[in-house]
Formats: C-alpha cells, structure tokens, sequence
C-alpha cells in the first residue's frame, strides 16, 4: 500500500542553518508514529512543513499523492496559495501553545473552519461540535471563552476543533509541553483515544516517552535534521542500537522515571 | 456683511450673537473637512499598513519610506505643497479638496501605524491555526484578526480624529472659508478680532468633547469579550 506521506531527499535552511538534509521519511496510511529526539533536531520542522507553515528548499514531498510544489510553482513554496489550499484538507495540526482564537467561544472555535472554509451549514456545523466536545469531554464549557479554561481544557478544545476540519493526518507539536503536569494526563487520555481510529493517521512530537511508547506503531528518533534509529517502541526503548538514541534516551527516562505513574483517561 | 448677515458691533454680545449664523457657515466647512479628511485617513492609512507587510521589501520599503516622510514633515508644509506644486503638474483641485486630502494624507501616516501596531499585536500562533484551520488570507483577516484588532485601535483613531478636528484650521491659509478664515476676514472688515476668534475657540470645545464622549461610548460598546485589551 502506497504511504500517505513520502518525503523524499527533502533539505530545508534557515538561512545558512540547514534543518532537515536529504531527509527521507514515510509514514503509512493509519500508522501512528512518534518523533523524539533534542530540541533543534528537526522533528517539530517535519510537522511544520506538512502544515505548509514552512516552506523547503529542495527534494519532493507528497501527501495523499499530492505534491507539495508544482512544477511551475513560484514563491518561497513553489506553489501557489490554492494548491496549498488543496494540500491543507487532509492535513490538521494541534499546538504547543494551543493557538485558540481568545474572541470566540469554545464552541464558535470550532464552528469556525467547517462553516468558512468547508461551508458547512452553521447547525449541522454546531452538533458534530457538539459531539467533538462531548468526545474530549468539555461539552459543558461550549460557551465559554478560552481564557476561562485550564491549559488541558484549552488542548482539548484545539484537538476538537482540528478534528472538525476532518483531516486523514494529524499533526501534534509536543501537545502537553506547555502544560503543568497535573494537566497532562488529561489531553494524553485524549490523544490515546484518537490513536484508536485505524483511519487517522497521527504524527506526534513528544517528550513523554512512557505515552509514545504505549500509542504508537512507530518511534523514529531525530538528530541533526536526519532519523538516527526507528523502528518498534519497544524494541527502540529497551534495546536502543545507536549510541546517540541511547544517550538521549537515558538523560529523558531518567528525568522522567519517578514522575506520572498512572496516566488518567479523560472520563 | 456677509452672506447676507449684517454684523452689529454695539456690545460684545449683539456682535458674538450677530456674527454666530457666519461661524455656522464656517462650522459646516469644518466639520465637512474633518469628515473627509478623516475618512481618507481610515482607508487609506488601512491599505498603507497592509502594504507595509507585503513580502515584496520593494512596495513595503517604499510605503515605510512614505509613512515616514508624511510623519516627519509639518503639515502646514505638505499643504502649501499640495496647493502651490500639484497644479503645476495640471492637478488643480479646489481648496477645500486640496485641505481635506493634506490632511487626509498626513493622518493616514500615523493611522497606518495603529493599524500596524493592531496586526502585529495578534500572535503568530494565531496566524498558524488559521492556516492550519485552512482558512484563506481574507477569512483570516475577517474571522480572526479584525474582531480582535478593532476594540484595540479604537481608542487611538479617536484620538487622532479629535486631533484632526482641532487642526481643521490649518486650511484657511489656504482660502477655505472654514470658521477660522471666516472669523478672520470679519475681524479684517470690523477691527475687532477678540469676538469673532474667541467664539471660534469657544464653537471648538464643545464639539471636541461631544467627539470624545462618542468615541468613548463606541469604546464601550464593541463586542471585546476574550480579547486581552493591553
């Protein structure tokens, strides 16, 4: 089966910086895979250029079959907005630092996109929110205002409202690290639930190697802008082949061994 | 006498009070420049700030270049310029135009800069989930960035519209028969420059207040729950 996402000798610069080099990587349809790695490693990169909030300079890249330049395609994306546009309806993405809209409810925050963008009548847009919220557990907050809730709460609602845009692949930017810890168990419990749905596939950085190693079908560790080692969570957690993963790993579990023995799920 | 309306110097009072429907005259001119002026100033001022962030450094460096220049110079100078210069490159407009697009002009240089500093004050962030939501530039900027800009940039184009209204003035250096440059010409004809300049100041303030109470009652009234206001 051809894989939903194909990134094929993709190098991307930040200027005189490159960030990804002749980076290979593909993802099968449904596959839930987790990117680990150092900050500055490339991996919250990888998820930005499939949201097509960074451009890249050389390689091929396809999602769905879809290209993301054109062959005649100028700009920085070497394609123009509307091709962009076509890109963007299979891809959703969830945040760090949530990136609510503070004017709109909660529910009018998920509304939003389905009504503007796949006009969707307002109502029927208003019960499949409804249903969203139910899903993570926030139906009673519809009316409030995203600076009357929690960090969780907030996650929560900016899972929902990239689910309503129905996307075939999700992208989560280290989705608890902004949050206190007593807060991350609850949008974890969230995101375990999704990785149940064999359609949906989910591309997740992450510093919670406990819950990567739990969801996911796939670990691919990053280090300097390339995949060091991938393969199998639990093979990768407890038999790491590549000094540098075994490093990264040993300085991250030890951090991480005496907290969050339980993780909550969402009720 | 003028415009029919005889002025009687007797006292003070029969002089301020004959003199009053003249000032009305000047008034409606002032008024109707500031108006105007202003409304040049809100659409313009916008697309000088959306210009400034095009990704072409050629139409953003020139605006900038623009913005600065008009903010920097006086507007007794762009004026004169306005009205001496532009004919000779066989651009004649009426004074009272000339007046209203100068200051027009010169206050959509720092309008432009209130709507600059309403955009940037949205965070990236917000930028990205828009794209992410996959909603266009222009639902972007309807759904998401005006509702929050508008309750923040108020206060600062009210300000610049009381402003504008207390330079109207200006103007009557070059003939526009506003209520200064009325009040001056019967001061010219009667001798007496007290009455007639005194009442226009005491014409400016009430209308300025009125100005500022509407604005702040415009202030209160937008929809800005959510929004951090500075």
């Amino acid at each position: 089966m051809n894989p939903i996402i194909r990134f094929e000798n993709v190098t991307k610069r930040f200027g005189a910086l490159t960030v990804l080099d002749n980076f290979n990587f593909e993802v099968g349809r449904g596959e839930k895979v987790t990117l680990i790695g150092p900050s500055g490693s490339g991996k919250s990169t990888v998820l930005r250029i499939l949201m097509t909030l960074e451009p890249f300079q050389e390689g091929h890249l396809e999602l769905d079959g879809i290209s993301y330049h054109e062959p005649n395609g100028h700009g920085p994306f070497k394609a123009s907005e509307k091709h962009l546009h076509k890109i963007r309806c299979n891809v959703g993405m969830v945040f760090q630092s949530f990136n609510l809209f503070p004017h709109m409810t909660v529910l009018r925050n998920i509304v939003e996109a389905p009504v503007a963008v796949l006009k969707m009548k307002r109502d029927e847009a208003e019960s499949r929110a409804t249903e969203l919220l139910r899903m993570v557990g926030l139906y009673d907050k519809k009316d409030h205002f995203p600076s009357q809730l929690s960090g969780g709460q907030q996650q929560r609602v900016a899972i929902a409202r990239a689910l309503a845009m129905r996307p075939r692949v999700l992208l989560f930017d280290e989705p608890t690290s902004a949050l206190d810890p007593q807060l991350v168990g609850e949008v974890l419990g969230v995101i375990r639930d999704l990785a149940q749905e064999h359609d949906l596939t989910m591309l997740l950085v992450t510093h919670e190697m406990r819950f990567a190693r739990e969801v996911s079908d796939r670990v691919c560790f990053f280090d300097k802008g390339r995949i060091v080692e991938q393969g199998d969570p639990e093979l990768l957690f407890s038999n790491p082949q590549q000094p540098r993963t075994r490093e990264f790993l040993s300085s991250i579990l030890g951090e991480q061994a005496p907290a969050r023995e339980s993780l909550q799920r969402v009720p | 006498m003028m415009y029919g309306y005889a002025w009687d110097t007797t006292t003070p009072l029969t002089f301020a009070i004959s003199i009053l429907p003249i000032l009305g005259i000047g008034l409606l001119v002032t008024l109707k420049a500031a108006a105007v002026g202003y409304a040049i100033a809100l659409v313009l001022g916008l697309v000088l700030a959306l210009l400034r962030r095009s990704r072409f450094k050629i139409i953003s460096w020139t605006v900038a270049g623009f913005t600065e220049f008009v903010r920097d110079t006086p507007l007794l100078v762009q004026l004169f310029f306005l009205y001496y210069v532009l004919p000779d490159f066989g651009i004649v407009l009426p004074a009272f135009m000339t007046g209203a697009l100068a200051l027009g002009l010169q206050y959509s240089a720092y309008t432009s800069e209130v709507y600059r500093g309403g955009i940037d004050a949205i965070p990236r962030g917000q930028w990205e989930a828009a794209t992410a939501l996959n909603l266009t530039r222009l639902q972007t900027y309807r759904d998401i960035v005006v509702p929050q800009m508008v309750p923040r940039i108020v206060p600062s184009l009210g300000n610049y519209l009381v402003s504008m209204l207390k330079e109207t003035p200006v103007l009557s250096v070059v003939t526009v028969l506003d209520m200064l440059g009325l009040a001056n010409m019967i001061g010219e004809r009667t001798f007496e420059y007290l009455v007639p300049l005194s009442m226009v100041g005491l014409i400016f303030l009430p209308m300025t207040i009125i100005c500022s109470a509407l604005i702040y009652a415009v202030e209160r009234a937008l929809p800005k729950s959510g929004i951090p206001l500075r």
